[in-house]
């Protein structure tokens, strides 16, 4: 595997940005050929940083101001089918927005990148984050990586383009950030050098270009009963087929950075009794309290998602059928189902195991509520005493609210 | 865990408190700490108050739970005091840091901290003097700087002067590069 050469592992730099500038950061460096965005918050800063680049003449983008999230996603379908690489960036009611384009994109196989800040949808308003925008488009198609800070959103950012424009892939990928948690919050991240970017992601040569006239080729068709069902069969394919790029592209990435990236991680799973399994910024938060837990004999683990689509069920099992009992932190509400998205997935994932874990699940951090510590060493304790007694007791709650 | 200095920032909106949270994590991160700053917004209307946090550490930090108790607290805004509790949550070793034009004794009281450890500067009248406004970010940054003793004034200044070369005009970075040198020299403790 190729690593990177001597002189661009001394020109790395050490920088201090916001979740939203790091994901800005690497779009300079990929100088996508289209960006069409609305700006909403919070991801409005990639959107006026990127702007910024534009002005300054720091990429060669053709960048378009839309009217609305609906225009770019629908700008975004014309750039990409016309053979660019493409980008945009949104985030709750932004993406609500969008959402009949979203299966427009991936239902044309179109490689694309969408950034989001994740944040909570109305009603009541709210600006801050939570997972139900991303989890409400969870089965249009599209591939999700989910960043646990500002250094996993630059470095998902990058690997994002090589994934969607594997020629096996050809999916769209969205690559999530916590709003305000890690959009807003400067963190200390490794930028890479512009040329071991560059090569990284290679030029890009779209498979089937409209704007290629020598070779016309057809967009978004009608299909009747006839062959509908076969057409949406094969546009599976780039999804069944992702998990093992992800996991490529994760190794290549590695091999050039040091930072590796696979569909999950595991912290402390090696002899974890109690597991927590959860996405994005809280992990972090989690990893702090498994070592003060096991400091105290407590035998916590994480397991954190990293590709929540497609759902990397094998490895959540195989992970998860060492210990005796998990609990899945879910940032998104239930909406009338057994539990939250990221639970649902988890117990199905687990229902082949001969002695499953015990499963239960947390709703957490609705509209950018706080969860301490405190409140993640609770239920590693419940944890204990459901592995301890055998009784499960209340199988979906929430943490760290107000009854 | 490695050990993390937490800091909170007291302001009203337009007193640069957010901005003086990220600079203080971009200049210390250069300068090899690992670093964190986020806001806390709330009515998002000029004079309100704010809250902006950092984390600091010699190792890289992980949470992503707000900070509840405080090591530093820093208060921008002394008419603050009537309405908002800045000791909040503080740890019993907290070190306050004021922008005040007040008799400390008068402050600590209004502050109700204690015995705790109190250090105050006149931000505003150092601010209105170097960058011609009352905006005392860059003063309490300098204040804070030598409180803490998290970094040399000159080696500060020198990055937070590369920081803002990207946003300010010359006029504004010297003015705010002797306001927190300013700052550094004249915080006392009370």
């Amino acid at each position: 595997m190729e690593k990177g050469t001597l002189e661009e592992k001394k020109s790395k730099r050490r920088v201090s940005l916001t979740g939203d500038d790091a994901i800005a950061e690497a779009m300079r460096q990929i100088n996508p050929h289209v960006v069409a965005a609305y700006p909403i918050t919070p991801s409005t800063q990639v959107v006026e940083s990127f702007a910024r680049f534009v002005a300054d003449g720091l990429v060669d983008t053709e960048f378009v101001a839309t009217e609305s999230e609906h225009s770019a996603m629908s700008a975004c379908v014309g750039a990409a089918a016309g053979g660019g690489r493409v980008m945009t960036v949104t985030g709750s009611q932004g993406l609500a927005y969008m959402f009949e384009v979203l299966g427009v994109t991936s239902g044309l196989r179109l490689p694309m990148v969408m950034a989001i800040a994740n944040r909570a949808l109305n009603s009541p308003l709210n600006i801050h984050g939570d997972h139900s925008d991303t989890m409400a488009m969870r089965d249009m198609g599209w591939i999700h990586l989910y960043s646990e800070n500002g250094q996993e959103a630059y470095d998902n950012t990058i690997q994002a383009f090589r994934i969607a424009e594997n020629p096996n892939v050809r999916t769209p990928v969205l690559v999530a950030i916590d709003g305000f948690q890690t959009s807003h919050m400067v963190e200390t991240l490794t930028v890479e050098p512009d040329n071991l970017v560059k090569r990284f992601i290679g030029e890009y040569i779209a498979s089937y270009p409209m704007l290629d006239i020598d070779n016309p080729v057809l967009y978004g068709a009608a299909d009747r009963p006839d062959y509908y069902m076969e057409h949406k069969r094969s546009q599976l394919v780039g999804m069944i087929n992702a998990p093992e790029v992800i996991q490529q592209v994760g190794q290549e990435y590695g091999a050039l950075t040091g930072r590796y990236y696979g569909l999950v991680e595991e912290y402390r799973m090696e002899d974890a009794e109690h597991a927590i399994v959860v996405m994005s910024a809280t992990a972090g938060s989690v990893k702090d309290v498994i070592d003060q837990l096991r400091e105290e004999g407590v035998t916590a683990g994480l397991l954190k998602v990293r590709a929540f689509r497609p759902f990397p069920a094998e490895e959540v099992a195989k992970s998860l059928s060492r210990t005796k009992s998990v609990a899945v932190l879910d940032r998104c509400g239930t909406g009338g189902a057994q539990g939250g998205p990221l639970f649902l997935e988890v117990r199905a994932a687990l229902y082949e195991e001969k002695s499953p874990p015990q499963v239960i699940n947390y709703i957490y951090g609705l509209g950018g509520r706080d969860l301490p510590l405190r409140h993640i060493k609770d239920v590693y304790l419940r944890l204990r005493e459901i592995a301890r007694t055998g009784e499960r007791g209340k199988l979906v709650d929430f943490l760290n609210l107000r009854e | 865990m490695s050990k993390v200095l937490e800091i909170r920032w007291h302001a009203r909106a337009g007193q640069g408190a957010v901005m003086a949270a990220n600079n203080l994590a971009q200049v210390l991160g250069e300068l090899g700490k690992y670093t964190q700053a986020y806001p806390e917004y709330g009515a998002e209307k000029r004079g309100a108050p704010v809250e902006a946090f950092d984390r600091i550490s010699d190792s890289p930090i992980r949470i992503h739970s707000r900070i509840e108790e405080p090591q530093v607290v820093l208060v921008l805004d002394q008419t603050l005091l009537r309405t908002v509790d800045v000791s909040e949550g503080a740890t019993p070793d907290a070190i306050f840091i004021a922008n005040s034009n007040r008799q400390p004794d008068e402050l600590r009281q209004k502050l109700n901290i204690g015995e705790r450890r109190l250090y105050v500067l006149d931000g505003s009248r150092i601010a209105i003097n170097e960058i011609g406004v009352d905006i005392p970010n860059a003063p309490m940054l300098g204040a804070l700087v030598k409180v803490t003793n998290l970094a040399d004034i000159n080696s500060f200044n020198e990055k937070f002067r590369a920081l803002m070369g990207k946003k300010f005009t010359s006029k504004i970075i010297e003015g705010n590069l002797k306001a927190a040198k300013r700052g550094f020299e004249e915080v006392k403790q009370g």
